[in-house]
């Protein structure tokens, strides 16, 4: 491809982008005047465990590495933005003055803050952890995951057991709006996307297949874990901020390993390895268990049954490994093709 | 093509759930459902909201409020309702966890119209439901959460119970002036804030009383092994334990003490209120203490009466957090009908005004920071039977 046919492409996706903003925010709009609170806080939800599935899936679907300790990564993250929001404000506010700008530029910052150390973990439990396969790694996550609770259990400055909201009674500010939310969900479904669909994916899908064969083949095996485990825990790092400013207050308890099972159920249901098919199972998860609500304390027995159900008709998930992407539906229309 | 049958029926049984979800109210309820947005709660008398752990590592807290809220909420029906309207409890399942309390509580403001709310057990999600109620503007009332943060969320926040604090220094009292103890040791749990309130105001206390704590040890709620800490207290002059943690693990720590030959009594606070603390601890709780709320055979004439109606109903005996219950309702449902209308402000200006409601807990006075001026008492533990002991004054 020469510069020419590249430079189109270029405007393409900036006005793409800007497109997919604009949408996004005419949606913000809408959503606030068109919903109820209770069903705002439903779709904040679900594009949260959006965010922790597709991430999580990275490491347990793409690259086949079976991690059980994934809220430890969100806790970070969320102890992290919720801790840097509140000291960041009064400056923010102080250099731009109140008003949606400011919380947003302390949000995101918060946000970013909340991602790299979450990344920074991930990096630290993946380098000497990821040199194990199966059970042992499963082990090594679950641990992790407990050793972070427990550390925030703790912590005096972050509130210990009673958990961290801020220095104002009526906890964090509640920062987190279907816009932002959803904002994070595209930015990282994109980013996990082009990462799934490069080099570096295709290597992490050889791993998963046959990791001896993939280190035969030259694949620096550890390290693309590493990278695949850093990528993961600053996504989850992102949805625990998120997590964070839309409960506006957090406690250790929030990320037992309870927590890092929902996940697991989100991926498994959704169907290992297929972006799109976590995104499902996130959303799932989380409009399956409000839509029960009335089944009172039944609706977990039916919810376990109906996991029971789903498991032994389609022991794949709901999408398997297929993705729903718009190439895929084009080529389902343009029939009939290859004998 | 794949789109087989067993697609289909993978699709079937979701909907079904769906269905089996959003068919709920068929069974001839009167309950506002979402769509009719802003139905008045004028013709429909009061509705109150309870969100609970119904289900859970703390079910039992949950469902013995419940009981007790659905009592109270009963006999005023037959008494001809509040407001002359008939009262409606609705609750709503967050099993233990503070994201779903805040559904939970978003709900119950946005589907179900409440016009106040009974908070949860648990502190932490008394918490994380209270921050919504108060930034709706939803009067809510906690029968049990005794961290002192809860009602600090705003003035729509109050509770029936006291604070933590202020069950540290009971104890401490007790075990200074009445027990005449000089030292005692602590063993907290240190993921609880309840846990950790009640040490350190009774470590305060007991400290100015001229008592000394001669060693402070650290459990984890869900550990087994406790003979560590039972060991490095034996090695003390400590003359009682304080362990202000929940019965399962104070049960365990009982029968460790007893089995390393440790003769001292166990204090403790009102986690230990549960009929499984004596299943689990046996006899060798026998001689321990704890504060609590309330002592069934100290009761006043209107406890005796409410402990009668209880176990008519649901054949089991009540525990405190029953009564605590009983008596959040019961004072909502005063505060309305001094109020004179289900209107949020009103309902929270009159619950505020709350002064010498006799409740089953005692007298109930709320302050201006709209914790409840009460007392406490003290029962002691003999032969598997909590006994009554003492009433602190505040």
């Amino acid at each position: 491809m020469d510069i020419a046919t590249q430079k189109p492409r270029w405007l393409l996706r900036l006005v793409l982008s800007a497109g997919v903003l604009a949408a996004l925010y005419a949606a913000n709009l809408g959503v606030q005047a068109g919903f109820i609170e209770y069903v705002q806080r439903i779709i904040l939800i679900a594009g949260i465990n959006v965010i922790l599935a597709v991430g999580l899936n990275l490491i347990n679907g793409t690259t086949g590495q079976f991690s059980i300790g994934h809220a430890g990564f969100m806790a970070v993250g969320a102890y992290a933005a919720a801790f840097t929001g509140v000291k960041l404000a009064p400056h923010v506010t102080a250099l731009l003055g109140a008003g949606t700008l400011a919380d947003g530029v302390t949000f995101n910052l918060a946000l970013l803050v909340g991602a790299l150390l979450a990344a920074g973990a991930g990096v630290l439990v993946g380098l000497p952890s990821l040199r194990l396969k199966g059970d042992y790694l499963a082990i090594v996550t679950l641990g992790f995951g407990e050793i972070i609770r427990i550390l925030f259990n703790n912590a005096q400055f972050l509130g210990a057991a009673t958990g961290y909201f801020g220095d104002s009674p009526a906890g964090l500010p509640t920062y987190t709006s279907f816009f932002w939310v959803f904002f994070w969900v595209i930015v990282i479904v994109v980013v996990v996307r082009n990462v799934t669909f490069s080099q570096t994916g295709r290597s992490l899908i050889a791993i998963r297949e046959d990791e001896i064969a993939a280190e035969a083949m030259a694949i620096p095996t550890t390290r693309l874990k590493v990278l695949a485990f850093t990528l993961s825990a600053a996504t989850a790092g992102i949805a625990g901020g998120l997590f964070a400013h839309m409960q506006s207050g957090i406690r250790p308890e929030d990320f037992k390993f309870d927590k890092s099972i929902d996940m697991i159920v989100m991926i498994i249901v959704g169907g290992l390895g297929s972006i799109s098919g976590a995104a499902l199972g996130g959303v799932f998860v989380a409009v399956t268990l409000e839509l029960m609500r009335d089944l009172q304390q039944y609706r977990l027995v039916l919810y376990a049954l109906l996991l029971i159900v789903i498991m032994l008709v389609r022991p794949e998930g709901l999408l398997g490994t297929r993705e729903i992407s718009l190439a895929a539906l084009r080529r389902r229309f343009r029939q009939p093709e290859r004998p | 093509m794949d789109f087989g049958r067993r697609r289909w029926f993978c699709l079937a049984a979701l909907t079904c759930v769906a269905q089996l979800g959003a068919c709920k109210k068929l069974g001839g309820d009167a309950a506002p459902s979402g769509s009719s947005a802003g139905a008045s709660a004028a013709t429909q008398g009061v509705v109150i909201g309870h969100y609970a752990s119904m289900t859970g590592n703390t079910a039992h807290f949950g469902q013995d409020t419940d009981k007790a809220v659905h009592l109270a909420v009963d006999e005023a029906n037959a008494a001809g309702g509040v407001l002359g309207k008939p009262v409606k409890v609705v609750t709503l399942d967050d099993r233990g966890d503070s994201a779903e309390a805040a559904s939970a509580v978003t709900r119950l403001i946005d589907v179900e119209h409440v016009n106040a709310l009974i908070g949860e057990v648990a502190s932490s999600l008394s918490l994380a439901g209270g921050r919504i109620a108060q930034r709706r503007g939803i009067p809510m009332i906690s029968p049990s959460s005794t961290n002192p943060k809860v009602t600090q969320v705003g003035d729509y926040i109050f509770r029936v119970c006291f604070i933590d604090p202020f069950q540290g220094k009971v104890m401490a009292t007790f075990a200074r002036n009445t027990l005449k103890l000089d030292e005692v040791a602590i063993l907290r749990d240190v993921k609880n804030d309840y846990s950790i309130g009640l040490a350190d105001t009774f470590k305060a206390s007991f400290a100015a009383l001229g008592g000394k704590i001669s060693l402070e040890q650290s459990y984890s709620a869900g550990d087994t092994d406790f003979s560590a800490q039972v060991t490095a207290v034996k090695g003390t002059k400590a003359q009682a334990i304080y362990v202000p943690g929940y019965y399962s693990e104070v049960g365990a720590i009982a029968r460790t003490a007893k089995r390393l030959g440790l003769k001292v009594p166990l204090l403790g606070g009102d986690g230990w209120d549960a009929p499984e603390l004596f299943s689990i601890g046996g006899d060798a709780l026998d001689g321990s203490y704890f504060s609590n709320h309330f002592a069934a055979d100290g009761a006043s004439p209107k406890g005796k009466q409410f402990m009668a109606a209880f176990k008519t109903k649901y054949g089991q005996e009540p525990t405190g957090l029953g009564m605590l219950g009983y008596d959040a309702a019961a004072v909502l449902l005063d505060a309305v009908k001094r109020a004179g209308t289900t209107n949020p402000k009103a309902v929270r200006d009159a619950l505020a005004q709350t002064k010498g409601f006799e409740g089953v807990t005692g007298k109930i006075t709320m302050d201006k920071d709209r914790n409840p001026e009460k007392s406490a008492v003290i029962l002691k533990i003999q032969g598997g039977k909590a006994v009554y002991e003492a009433t602190v004054q505040p």
